[in-house]
């Protein structure tokens, strides 16, 4: 089932009794989720991530704006003629009750003529229960079982009902890591072989941009990208989201467009700088090949996106190596940098000379982004090697 | 080593405990085992500490006392329609409380008075909601009166009027505590429980019997047990309704008896007075391991 959310908008309250300013929580969020595919909703703490999915699940009412269910206005319904399944962060599974007895519950809710028979009920939850593969469990109570465990169950209770929708309230923050690796993948099989509508809601973008087909990038209320995970990373809308995005995270420079050329300090980084410099949308692509006014910039760079390369144009001062076995992540200082640390990724085929006080890096031009200063849009242009 | 190092700690342990224990040791369990053997040493004399001889006796006397039975009688009404009334009504007005936002904490110190007044003055004050003098029927008989019903004397009257009088204010003394007791159980459920239960389009009867219920089950547990141990010891309530004399108003309790065997009009029978204080320990005992039992059946 497509969801579309349309100019959402939800405010709190002002909670200080001084400033009487509500609280923009969703500021016009519009986004349409296909049908079938796994969504992430990405972003920091308090960025509006979760009343977003109060919101879609009916258990917040927006100020403004609409959500569709297909075709249906479910704006105004109330959750549990929504037909969603909502998995919550801790769970909420009843501890005095049973694994069967928990999945049971939405079930036993019904009345009237949409009641199933006891016998249709238990083959029900033995059958979530099978797809989550928790059926050995089910007599134990949620106490009993490990976090990774009573996630499934809590997913098996949301799913029991066959709902149109799957709703995750940060489903894996309160596993280990190692859980939350299996875990995730679960999650993406459970949601393959029931083809349905899934959200969830992450901070954390490993997660995000592992499982889901699409993420929605959000800051403060507001949507700052939407889009498949590796095309929001390839190509970040501003300078937030290419912050957010990536482990280790993105290194940002100050740097200056000059005749041409891009400059990190005295460096000349990059050269045949074209584009409108405009931020992506209507005004992109202009005039063309016209050579920007000289401007101040944020420069970032991915850690892969540097080569070592003994008359690069790049020069920092050499901090240390650290080995990973797959790779090499060089440690150094630029004076330009906004981190105190500029890290970057090599493979490990390369030899770093430890014994030099400086290193020089080659760029690789798609992976160096360029935003503005004050707007910190990213500016649409084309960079070449120096 | 480890073992040295371990006694050790156990040494310190106990000195840290030794005030408490030597308190414990001479006011409480040195008297217990005392009243346990004063219950057996039959025609014991305070003054010149001596007694005729060893035996159930003292028991025999208790048992064939009717002012005991009539004491045993009182005690065990009162426990068993103030400790259900009480506990329901408390879980009704907490959840009440709970479901309101405004004046939540205004209602909150009001229900919660009671616990602070003194139990003399809240006598007082129901001798006179109550109490038929020459001069005033009091506030309860005017309206009786009003609705056309004849005046009853709800202090010096019969016996299921001053029981009745003893129930109410029983219960409106202990429902403080539960209310305070429950109203914190309810907050301490996890929002996130109802949020599930309202996405799966469950009833608000559905919601309490099997969420908010089974949540608090074991602070109910707890209010019921202490309840129970708490009604079977009344006795300061009664002296505040009905006076020192409960015997002559049927209105005495097992605590009464007690007190009175030993310092009443008729006192000096400390014998008497253990039995029937050992009499009343292995009822609350009994009542207590019932309880426990079914507490322990009913969250498994």
């Amino acid at each position: 089932m497509e969801i579309v959310l349309q100019d959402l908008t939800m405010r709190f309250p002002g909670r200080d009794r001084k400033k009487k300013e509500d609280v923009v929580a969703v500021d016009h969020f519009t986004f349409t989720v296909p049908d079938g595919k796994l969504i992430a909703l990405l972003g920091p703490s308090g960025c509006g991530k979760s009343t977003t999915l109060n919101l879609i699940s009916g258990l917040l009412v927006p100020t403004e704006g609409k959500i569709f269910f297909g075709k249906e206005d479910v704006t105004r319904l109330a959750p549990e003629h929504r037909g969603i399944g909502l998995v919550f962060q801790n769970y909420a599974l009843y501890p005095h009750l049973t694994v069967r007895q928990n999945i049971l519950f939405p079930l036993e809710n019904r009345k009237g003529k949409d009641r199933l028979s006891k016998a249709e009920m238990n083959a029900k939850a033995e059958e979530v229960a099978r797809l989550v593969q928790i059926d050995p469990l089910m007599d134990r109570r949620p106490g009993e079982l490990s976090g990774g465990q009573q996630q499934r169950v809590a997913i098996a209770r949301a799913l029991v009902k066959e709902p149109k929708v799957l709703l995750l309230d940060e489903p894996l923050s309160n596993l280990d890591a190692r859980l939350r690796l299996q875990t995730r993948d679960e999650i993406r099989r459970i949601q393959r072989e029931t083809g349905i509508t899934t959200i969830f809601v992450t901070h954390d973008q490993d997660e995000a941009m592992s499982i889901s087909d699409m993420i929605v990038v959000m800051k403060d209320g507001v949507v700052q990208q939407t889009g498949k995970p590796q095309e929001v990373y390839d190509s970040p809308a501003n300078l937030f989201v290419a912050k957010f995005l990536g482990t280790p995270p993105i290194n940002v420079f100050e740097g200056l467009i000059r005749d041409g050329g891009l400059y990190i300090g005295d460096d000349r980084v990059m050269d045949g700088i074209t584009g409108t410099g405009h931020e992506p949308g209507p005004a992109a692509g202009k005039p063309k090949g016209a050579a920007l006014q000289p401007r101040d910039v944020w420069v970032g760079i991915r850690p892969e996106g540097f080569r070592l390369c003994p008359d690069g144009p790049l020069t920092c001062a050499l901090n240390g190596v650290e080995v990973m076995g797959r790779d090499i992540s060089v440690l150094s200082r630029n004076a330009s940098s906004v981190n105190p640390t500029v890290r970057s990724i090599i493979s490990t085929e390369n030899r770093v000379d430890t014994s030099s006080p400086t290193v020089r890096f080659a760029l690789r031009p798609d992976k160096v982004f360029l935003f503005d200063r004050e707007s910190e849009d990213r500016l649409m242009v084309k960079l070449a090697d120096a | 080593m480890n073992m040295a190092k371990g006694r050790f700690g156990n040494l310190k342990g106990w000195l840290y405990l030794l005030p408490a224990v030597l308190f414990l040791g001479a006011f409480l369990v040195y008297p217990l085992i005392d009243v346990f053997i004063y219950s057996f040493e039959e025609g014991y004399n305070f003054t010149s500490q001596t007694y005729y001889g060893v035996g159930i006796y003292n028991y025999s006397y208790v048992l064939h006392d009717p002012y005991f039975l009539q004491a045993v009688k009182n005690t065990f009404i009162l426990v068993i329609i103030t400790v259900p009334v009480s506990t329901g009504l408390a879980l009704l007005i907490s959840v009440a409380l709970h479901s309101i936002k405004r004046f939540r904490n205004l209602l909150q110190t009001i229900y919660f008075l009671p616990y602070v007044t003194n139990t003399l003055a809240v006598g007082l004050v129901f001798m006179i909601l109550f109490k038929k003098t020459a001069y005033s029927d009091g506030m309860i008989n005017l309206l009786i009166n009003f609705f056309g019903g004849t005046s009853v004397d709800f202090i010096d009257g019969p016996y299921w009027a001053k029981m009745m009088v003893l129930c109410i204010y029983t219960i409106w003394v202990v429902m403080p505590f539960k209310i305070l007791i429950l109203t914190g159980a309810l907050a301490s459920v996890n929002e996130d429980y109802y949020k599930a239960a309202r996405v799966d389009g469950t009833s608000k009867s559905r919601i309490f019997w099997r969420i908010t219920l089974p949540m608090i089950s074991p602070m109910i547990f707890y209010l019921v047990i202490t309840g129970f141990i708490g009604a079977f010891k009344a006795y300061s309530d009664v002296v505040a309704l009905f006076g020192t004399d409960l015997n002559a108003a049927e209105m005495n309790t097992i605590v009464g008896y007690v007190y009175d065997m030993l310092y009443g009009d008729s006192g000096g029978y400390p014998s008497y007075a253990s039995a029937a204080a050992i009499l009343l320990f292995v009822i609350i005992l009994t009542i207590t391991c019932i309880n426990l039992l079914v507490s322990r059946r009913a969250q498994r």
